[in-house]
């Protein structure tokens, strides 16, 4: 794929992928470069292992972030992205591990004192325990805040919202009190990527077993094409007159037009009295401030 | 931990003790939380408490549709609010692999660094500030001002830009303002902040504050994952817009200023120069920008003209698409980084292939710095603490997100 974007430009990704593969192979479950990005999928109770062959190893002195996502539909639904960056290589490599909210995952406070907040913060977002985080405690949410915000099943919302009570003198939390629903619009169109059934589409039950699929689709690009049969096709070959013969001969007379704006009727009486409640914008202001009299 | 028997204590004996650094503090620079544990004026450890800004931004922008989402980060690191847009635009044009006019490209290098002077503005001003110069701030102040107009000239929004586009930029710029920039850098910005400056950089009291406060070294600076003017400050020559150019870096010619000794100093130092070197950047562009698109021409990403709305049938269907549904991004994941005046910047951005972002992290650059306080304060007094701070650069939207 030719490169058209104008996104940073690191070191080459040749052989870096099967360089670092191999030295990790034991661990390794997937290997990928997409979009310029290379990708180690690890397991999960080796990842410090593995980290520690990336840094020590392949150079990758720094651990820029580390990044969690939620995919509830897997068995192990959140993902762990460990991103590296290489200063001497001027390189950048992604290592993931995934694990479930029972699981811990090793910690890398051992090979990144940075590690701690980046930990705390996929724990506070997702639930995910790291083993051996010392100071596993929340970090962005509030003290005492009950839940993980970013899993994909907690409602935008939130459940508890907080206000300045006058009564109590002091902030209270109260449950979220929503005065209309959530609006989301997914603005897919229906006809591709959405997953959803159309209101009235279920009548039609299984909607895969529907019509059959068409082999050659219909096209029209001769008059034999166009099923009207031999004689239209002949009328099709001679063409026909620009306008049909009976409109010309049609005579519109005075009385088949459109009426005249009423402004301009004659026949209609004048306003009476001063129907205009307001005075015009240009007129000099009255001077002794009242009415008009 | 026993400390000391003091004749004015009647015998007892004086433990550490702890206090609250903020979050109301002028010198917290935003709502940070530190708990301190002092021996007398000693600080013998620092625990920040951050998050106190947190708006969940990240799951905000999973509701919204790619172009929706784009506003949000002006409100991360609200002092440069166009470098933190110049990464999400990058990660969704490396998703799109989507070409983005030269001119384009060009205007994003423009801004993107008269955003870096407009950042450093504030930052040393607010770090002068804090260690007790109050002239040098109300100076420079006045050039973050001019910096505000330009960015109203171009967007309309003195802050909250919402300029750049997956694609390019919003609007083209009007002739007379690149003028005026240039104009500005030649006959005014010099002359303030050099005057500025000369109250500081010799200054008896601001050396006292700064030199030897907080050095880290190079081997700690690469282990705690600094970045930007902190890992410069280092002594390690690392800057992304030289390293990893994206846009029109390559093109451009810097010097990246380094510097010898890592402390408080140091890190301002480095700051100083590279608002120079931003200048030489800016300079550079305002010769060199072509004549040409500021979108990219792919009409399933940009919008049309508003003329071109109204003739042709085609635009208006991509225009209706593109600010109802939005345009569908290629499934899979990139992580792209710039250099934001405070350090690395990245934008983590997981797409599946729909119209909205599946997961898209920020990755802030205080994090790592400011997780670094504890090892920085550990041994110094009291007052430091806000020369350190000052001297990270920390701006709590984009800490907190």
């Amino acid at each position: 794929m030719t490169v058209l974007h104008s996104a940073p430009r690191y070191a080459s990704n040749e052989g870096v992928l099967d360089r670092v593969s191999e030295s990790i192979s034991v661990w390794l479950d997937q290997a990928e470069e997409q979009h310029g990005e290379i990708i180690f999928t690890v397991q999960r109770d080796a990842i410090e292992n593995v980290l520690r062959t990336l840094r020590d190893d392949h150079d990758y002195q720094q651990l820029m972030e580390i990044a969690g996502a939620d995919y509830p539909d897997r068995p192990e639904r959140f993902e762990m992205v460990y991103m590296l960056l290489s200063l001497t290589k001027n390189h950048r490599v992604m290592v993931k591990c995934s694990t479930d909210e029972a699981t811990p995952v090793p910690t890398v406070t051992t090979l990144w004192p940075n590690a701690g907040w980046l930990e705390r913060e996929v724990f506070d977002m997702y639930g995910v325990v790291f083993d051996g985080n010392a100071d596993l405690r929340r970090i962005l949410t509030d003290y005492g805040f009950e839940g993980h915000p970013f899993r994909k099943d907690f409602p935008m919302t939130g459940y508890t919202e907080l206000r300045y009570s006058e009564e109590e003198k002091r902030v209270v939390y109260e449950p979220v009190e929503l005065a209309q629903e959530m609006r989301t619009f997914d603005f897919l169109s229906p006809w591709e990527g959405a997953d959803y059934t159309l209101p009235g589409d279920e009548k039609a039950g299984d909607l895969t077993k529907g019509a059959p699929p068409i082999d050659d689709p219909k096209v029209t690009e001769g008059p034999e094409d166009t099923g009207a049969g031999p004689n239209a096709t002949d009328r099709a070959e001679e063409g026909t007159a620009a306008v049909p013969p009976d409109m010309i001969e049609l005579d519109i007379t005075d009385d088949d037009r459109a009426p005249d704006p009423t402004e301009n009727r004659p026949d209609r009486e004048p306003s009476k009295g001063d129907v205009r409640g307001t005075k015009a914008a240009t007129e000099p202001a009255n001077e002794s401030g009242e009415g008009e009299d | 931990m026993q400390l000391e028997e003091s004749p004015t204590t009647d015998g007892n004996v004086i433990n550490n003790y702890t206090i609250n650094f903020g979050p109301q503090h002028p010198a917290a620079h935003g709502v940070l939380r530190m708990v301190m544990e002092l021996d007398g004026e000693v600080i013998e450890r620092v625990d920040p408490h951050v998050g106190l800004l947190h708006r969940g931004t990240e799951k905000l922008i999973e509701e919204k549709t790619y172009l929706q989402a784009l506003p949000y980060f002006d409100r991360l690191d609200y002092c440069s609010p166009l470098c933190m847009e110049h990464s999400y635009v990058l990660a969704i044009e490396k998703l799109l692999n989507i070409e983005v006019p030269e001119r384009a490209q060009y205007l994003r290098v423009l801004f993107a660094e008269l955003t870096r002077i407009c950042n450093h503005m504030l930052n040393m001003g607010a770090h002068v500030l804090d260690v007790g110069a109050f002239t040098p701030n109300l100076w420079i102040m006045d050039l973050r001002e001019d910096c505000m107009n330009f960015f109203e000239r171009a967007s309309g929004a003195r802050m909250h830009s919402a300029w750049y586009r997956p694609g390019g930029v919003h609007q083209d710029v009007p002739e007379k303002l690149l003028v005026d920039i240039g104009d500005w850098l030649d006959n005014r910005f010099f002359q303030l902040f050099d005057d500025a400056m000369s109250l500081v950089l010799d200054n008896r009291i601001f050396k006292q504050r700064n030199v030897d406060i907080a050095v880290v070294s190079r081997d700690d600076a690469v282990a705690w994952g600094f970045s930007g003017p902190m890992i410069r400050a280092a002594g390690i020559p690392w800057d992304l817009r030289k390293s990893q150019p994206y846009d029109v870096y390559d093109r451009m010619e810097f010097d990246i200023p380094v510097g010898t000794n890592s402390d408080c100093y140091d890190r301002f130092m480095v700051r100083v120069k590279e608002v120079r070197e931003s200048a030489k950047i800016i300079r550079q562009c305002l010769r060199d920008i072509p004549e040409g698109p500021i979108a990219s021409i792919d009409g399933k990403v940009s919008p049309p003209s508003r003329g071109k709305m109204k003739q042709s049938m085609e635009a208006l269907i991509h225009h209706f698409k593109l600010y109802t549904e939005g345009f569908h991004v290629p499934a899979g994941e990139v992580y792209v980084a710039t250099e934001s005046p405070k350090g690395e910047f990245g934008v983590y951005l997981v797409s599946d292939g729909t119209n909205k972002p599946y997961r898209c992290k920020i990755r802030p650059t205080a994090f790592s710095h400011l997780q670094a306080m504890d090892m920085m304060c550990k041994g110094h007094m009291l007052p430091d603490a806000t020369a350190i701070l000052g001297a990270i650069d920390v701006v709590f939207g984009e800490c907190d997100r």
